[in-house]
Parts: C-alpha cells; structure tokens; sequence
C-alpha cells in the first residue's frame, strides 16, 4: 500500500505562522509534529513499510509500535481526504 | 492579538445566468461597470497572501460570467494562493476548462440545485442548467482537478438528499457539501418557501450520518446545519475579522460575505486602502472584532470565545440590531423568532430575482 498527496492536496510551508500545513479543497490540516514527520515521508514511491522503516531508523523506536501509529494515523488522514491510496 | 486571515472569499462578479431563490448575495447587486479590473484583483490577491492568506475562493455571482476569468485564476496562482473555483458550472466548455487548468487552477467547487432535472430547473430558474453542470463536472474530472459537489439544501429537495449523495459519487466528486439555506440576502425573502421542518432536518442529519460512514475514504461529506433549530449560534466565520475576509465584486472588503446586508457599516475599499490596512484598521473590521463589543447575554458568556455571539447579520436581519445576540441562541431574548418562521414555513411559492 503507498500513500500519495490527491491532486489538490499538497503539504506546504505556511510561511506567515511558522509551521506547515496541508492544503486541501476548501480545508486546510494542521499536522501535529508526529504527523509532520509522516507526511513528509508520503512521496507517492514509498509504501507503509518504507515509511515505517524511516521513522524507526530516526527515532531508534521500536518498528511494532511505530507501525500501529502510522496505520492510524495514514487511515484517518484518507478518510478526511488528505491523502488516498 | 489580531490574527492574520486564513482565506479570501473574492466575489468577481454578481452577474449569474441563474436565479436562485436562497442566493446568499445582497438584494441589491452590484453592476458590471462597477467591478474590479484584472489588474485590482491582480494586487489583491498578492497582498491577501502578504497578509498570510493561504487559500482564495473565487466566487460571486457566476465567476466565469467574467471574461478575464482566466487572468483572474493565474493572478492567484502566482501570488501562490490556492485557488478555488465555486461556480455553477454552466458557462465552462473544454477549452475554458484547459485554459484555467494551465493557469494553476487547484479545485472546483460545482453547485447542484437538485438531484434530477425537473426540480433543479425550477429551484435555479434556468432551463438545460443541470445537463450543463452534468457536463462541467466531467470536464473537471477530465482535466483531473479534484471536484466538490455543493448541494444548498432546503425544504423543496431534502427529500432527494440520497439522491444528491449518489450524483456526487457518480460525478466522481470526492467531496461533497451538504449545505443548508442559510437566511441572508435575497434567500430571506424565500424563507418560508425554504425551511425544512425539523423532522427533514434530523432525517438529513440522519442520511449524511449514513453516508459518510458508508463512503468513508471515497466521499469527504460536509454538512452545514440550518440555524433556525438550533440552540446555540454557529460562530460564525469563526470570528468577525478573525480568520475570513471577503472582498466584493466593486472591491469592498467586508468580513463575511453578507456583511453589507447590515444597514449603515461603511466597508473599506481595496480602490482606496490596502487589504493590510482595512483589516488592521478597518473599523467595520474592529466593530464586531473579539468579545468588547458585545452586550448581554453574550458579555460574560462562557461561549463568548466559542461561538463569538454567532453572526451578525443573521442578528440584524431579525432583530434591526447587529449588536444583538444572534437569536439562534437560546439565550437570545429575540430566540422565539426562529420558530415562529419555522411555524410560518409552508408551500409558498419562491421568488426569483428580476420579477415583481
């Protein structure tokens, strides 16, 4: 399974407050620092295992536990249209 | 502490082939000869991105009535806004479709005004409408731009709201709004033609309920619930001069759409002051700005930062005093109203613009 950014969906600085954001038709998503980490890794190339494997090389975590936040969090983030599969 | 604004609301045009009876645009319109040239909103859409506006909504009117539409749309997509479209989808052809595409058009959003023809014809007032909007919704597909289908939904089509949801899933739209009439403009005018009862309301509250668990993932729902059952005021932009602003087709600069219905606020016009400066210093902008403004039962409120006292026009088209509590609040003294409309509400027949 590889997540990619819809078209219409990007993930963009927003410059005049300091964070990024994703945009979206007539909506806009902050991501949390965790989810940041995610999104950064959705390139459309990368399935749930590379993303996966990304994060438990930077963070030194344990890969089991990294994976059930990622499944969550990529589900949740299709059902509000931010990214598809 | 203000914060800079998150979108712009840029009506190009109040010119559209259509006639809706819940138009949401002021009963009196502004001319053609009155609008802003290409190059005005060129500079108003760079300076609603210096202010921090991430998102346009070019919207009216019909926009594509305008014939700089797509000078218009690469204006905004070089100020680096994302640009939406919100039109009725009757004037685009193909070759339109593609020049917006290339000029770095991000989304459409598509209005239906029922879920079949007969009943879409009528609430619109324009014949063939609806196999035109039919049309332009494969077009957008086609040109591979996401789509929002958005359904204004009232007591003449809630009936078809299934019907809606489906067309949206075979329009290919990923999204759809399922927005209720809301009371401002010319839509006041057909209020009793318009209001659901409220077991339409929870029957639709209901089916979109429904729907988004059965479409999860496929269709985004949005819904937008009417205010004249409800107990407490929506907040209203999120906050007047907080998060939203609007910039009318003769370059007013207003807080939300409907702002000019409140009789004797003076707008700031990007002709004279800069979009910095009418949301800084506009004083309609500091009127109704934070909570100092209010009196009670809003003064003191422990909603006051939640729903900001709901919306101000709402508040001055019931109760002649935009100051007032927006009597969608139970708290309102002036509360009774609404459901004296909602017991008026029946078969009336609608209104339309441009006959007596």
């Amino acid at each position: 399974m590889i997540p990619r950014f819809p078209r219409g969906v990007r993930l963009q600085e927003d410059k005049a407050r300091g964070r990024w954001i994703v945009m979206a038709p007539e909506r806009m998503f902050v991501p949390d620092d965790t989810a940041l980490e995610v999104l950064r890794l959705v390139d459309g190339a990368r399935d749930v295992g590379a993303i996966v494997d990304a994060l438990a090389a930077k963070f030194d975590a344990p890969r089991a536990e990294i994976e059930a936040d990622v499944a969550a969090m990529l589900d949740d983030l299709v059902a509000k249209g931010a990214l598809a599969w | 502490m203000v914060n800079a604004p998150l979108a712009l609301l840029a009506e190009l045009t109040h010119r559209c082939p259509l006639r809706c009876p819940y138009c949401s645009n002021p009963v009196e319109l502004s001319r053609a000869s009155a609008e802003l040239a290409t190059a005005e909103w060129a500079r108003v859409f760079r300076e609603a991105a210096d202010l921090g506006c991430l998102q346009v909504h070019l919207s009216g009117g019909e926009p594509t009535a305008r014939r700089d539409i797509v000078e218009i749309v690469a204006a905004a997509h070089e100020a680096g806004l994302y640009t939406n479209l919100i039109t009725a989808g009757v004037l685009l052809d193909a070759a339109l479709m593609q020049r917006l595409v290339a000029a770095g058009l991000d989304h459409v959003q598509l209005s239906v005004q029922d879920a079949e023809e007969a009943g879409a014809e009528r609430i619109g007032g324009m014949k063939g409408a609806h196999a035109r909007k039919a049309d332009a919704a494969r077009l957008v597909r086609e040109a591979g731009l996401p789509l929002t289908l958005n359904a204004v939904v009232h007591r003449q089509n809630l009936h078809n709201l299934p019907a809606l949801i489906a067309l949206a899933l075979e329009w290919g739209a990923g999204r759809i709004e399922v927005a209720h009439v809301q009371y401002y403009g010319w839509a006041l005018a057909n209020r009793a033609a318009l209001l659901p009862t409220r077991a339409q309301l929870d029957e639709a509250t209901r089916i979109v309920e429904a729907a988004r668990a059965a479409h999860r993932g496929r269709l985004v729902l949005d819904y937008v619930v009417p205010d004249y059952h409800a107990a407490r005021p929506k907040a209203c932009m999120g906050g007047w001069g907080s998060r939203f602003l609007a910039v009318s087709p003769a370059g007013r600069v207003l807080p939300c759409h409907a702002a000019e219905s409140i009789a004797g606020m003076v707008f700031p016009n990007v002709r004279e002051v800069s979009l910095h400066e009418a949301w800084y210093r506009g004083e309609a902008f500091e009127r109704f700005r934070g909570t100092a403004w209010m009196p009670p039962p809003c003064r003191g409120c422990a909603n006051a930062e939640k729903d900001w006292g709901g919306c101000r026009c709402q508040a001055f088209a019931l109760t002649g005093e935009a100051a007032n509590t927006d009597p969608a609040c139970v708290l309102s003294p002036h509360h009774g109203l609404l459901a004296a409309a909602v017991a008026e509400a029946g078969q009336a027949e609608f209104r339309y613009r441009g006959v007596a």
